[in-house]
């Protein structure tokens, strides 16, 4: 049997995060493979986000570990706690998970164009031509290419995160993380940030999704897994998982979104 | 009032009041700048984790703004000559006179009440900057140094720019206090110039017109670098 931790795309193994005295995290894991495209829900408060913060290291996990394309995240131990072991490889890694948030986060003394290129410029050190032509295309991909010379504050909410999906790609990232990109938006303006995410899964893109979005976890997710208080309640295709839920809880939690 | 008093070269004073204008732009810029250097520093401290660093930052900015600046000017002065006297004489066994040099001494202290001011003005500053903006540089690999220059410090200045310029106005006025320890700059020079010529309205009001010259020119630049700043920020 061949050891899935050094060649699948992306590895968490038992993570574990506590905020205080409250564990929000008691032990999650998810192994994507190349071509992945897994969906997290689960109701407010069950540590989906945080998950998914824990991947990039957003929040330094309390417990388990993070391996990147065979790559394992180091980490040593502080006074209180596992702290980032390597500052340089950490950075060369989250370089490698291309992230949207929930609230765009678009930097806002950038125009869009700047805000696309800024990460291959600054981080990767690309040639400005080469970004620059890689960073025009894919926000004609996106569907807004007119308004590379606008600032954020000019966009609608939904042309703000199709901007942040431009930004995550134009990284070239191995893995895309979605932190509901979706539940910021205006409920008009859904559609089209979940058209380009359907795309994106078309062409075989490995991606992490947190959403309340039922519709896209069913139709575009290969897998799908439901969280309740810091755990894996369930995981399964979504076929299963919505058409036939093992767990009491997740039969509730899907009864009361859908 | 006589104008031929304001001539150019020997037979007026139009070219010593100039330089002492462009002194006084001198200490200005150097102290503000040295006071930039220490405000965001103590800014730094202020918002730091480990309670001794945010003591230490809000010590200095208690004594040195609850002090006249005037007195700073003196204690430093004439202490610090004292010092360097005792050093000299007691490491070099050199027994002679040393001041401390004026122009150094004047931006020292200048620098370190502006750095008080501008203390708080960064601090505030920094913490409006809304998290996500740091956070989307942390997520695409940027490192601390990189997520400081490229999103803090932009962010920062336009926020820190209103207060930054009120800053600016009372360093470059309040180096006017450094003539008491005979820096030759637009008030001594005035102050030599009334003395010399028994026309001391003519000179302070020569002086008068250069400070304003010099705040209201400095008020547009910090005009411009607020416009620049708040690009793609919603005009309300």
């Amino acid at each position: 049997m061949i050891d899935s931790t050094a060649t699948a795309a992306l590895v968490a193994e038992n993570i574990v995060k506590r905020f205080g005295s409250l564990e929000v995290l008691k032990g999650v894991s998810l192994t994507a493979t190349s071509e992945d495209v897994i969906s997290i829900i689960g109701a407010s408060g069950s540590g989906k986000s945080t998950f998914l913060r824990c991947i990039n290291f957003l929040e330094t996990p309390d417990g388990g570990r993070i391996v990147v394309g065979g790559e394992e995240i180091r980490i040593k131990q502080g006074r209180s706690g596992p702290i980032i072991g390597d500052q340089a490889q950490l950075s060369r890694i989250r370089a490698r998970l291309g992230m949207v948030f929930q609230g765009f986060n678009l930097w806002s003394h950038m125009t869009v164009l700047q805000n696309v290129m800024e990460g291959p410029l600054v981080v990767l050190r690309q040639p400005r031509a080469e970004v620059h032509d890689r960073a025009m295309d894919l926000l004609a991909k996106v569907g807004i290419a007119e308004k590379h010379d606008a600032y954020p504050v000019e966009l609608s909410g939904g042309q703000q995160q199709r901007v942040a999906i431009a930004r995550a790609l134009c990284m070239e990232p191995q893995v895309l993380l979605f932190d509901e990109p979706t539940s910021a938006l205006d409920p008009e303006l859904v559609g089209e940030v979940l058209r380009v995410m359907r795309d994106l899964a078309a062409e075989g893109r490995t991606m992490i999704v947190v959403t309340h979005e039922m519709g896209f976890a069913r139709e575009v997710s290969n897998r799908v897994m439901f969280l309740a208080d810091g755990l894996v309640a369930e995981e399964n295709s979504p076929a299963e998982l919505f058409g036939n839920p093992q767990t009491e809880r997740c039969r509730r939690f899907l009864a009361s979104v859908l | 009032m006589d104008f031929s008093l304001l001539a150019w070269g020997d037979a007026g004073w139009g070219d010593q009041m100039a330089r002492g204008a462009v002194v006084t732009l001198a200490v200005a810029v150097a102290a503000y700048a040295l006071g930039i250097v220490i405000g965001t520093g103590l800014a730094a401290m202020r918002l730091s984790a480990i309670p001794p660093l945010r003591w230490i930052a809000a010590i200095y900015t208690t004594v040195i703004r609850g002090i006249p600046e005037l007195l700073v000017i003196y204690l430093v002065f004439f202490g610090g000559g004292a010092a360097l006297r005792a050093i000299a004489a007691g490491m070099f066994g050199y027994e002679g006179y040393i001041d401390l040099p004026i122009f150094l001494t004047g931006t020292i202290c200048i620098g370190a009440s502006a750095g008080a001011y501008s203390t708080e003005v960064i601090r505030g500053a920094v913490q409006s900057v809304p998290k996500g903006q740091i956070e989307a540089g942390i997520a695409v690999g940027m490192t601390k140094a990189q997520r400081f220059w490229r999103i803090l410090v932009p962010q920062v200045a336009r926020f820190a720019l209103p207060g930054l310029g009120n800053v600016w106005q009372f360093t470059l006025k309040d180096t006017s206090l450094i003539s008491v320890i005979g820096l030759v700059e637009i008030m001594r020079q005035a102050a030599i110039a009334a003395g010399s010529t028994r026309e001391p309205f003519t000179f302070y009001l020569v002086a008068a017109i250069l400070y304003l010259g010099l705040t209201s020119f400095s008020n547009r630049g910090f005009g411009w670098a607020e416009t620049w700043a708040n690009r793609g920020v919603r005009r309300s």
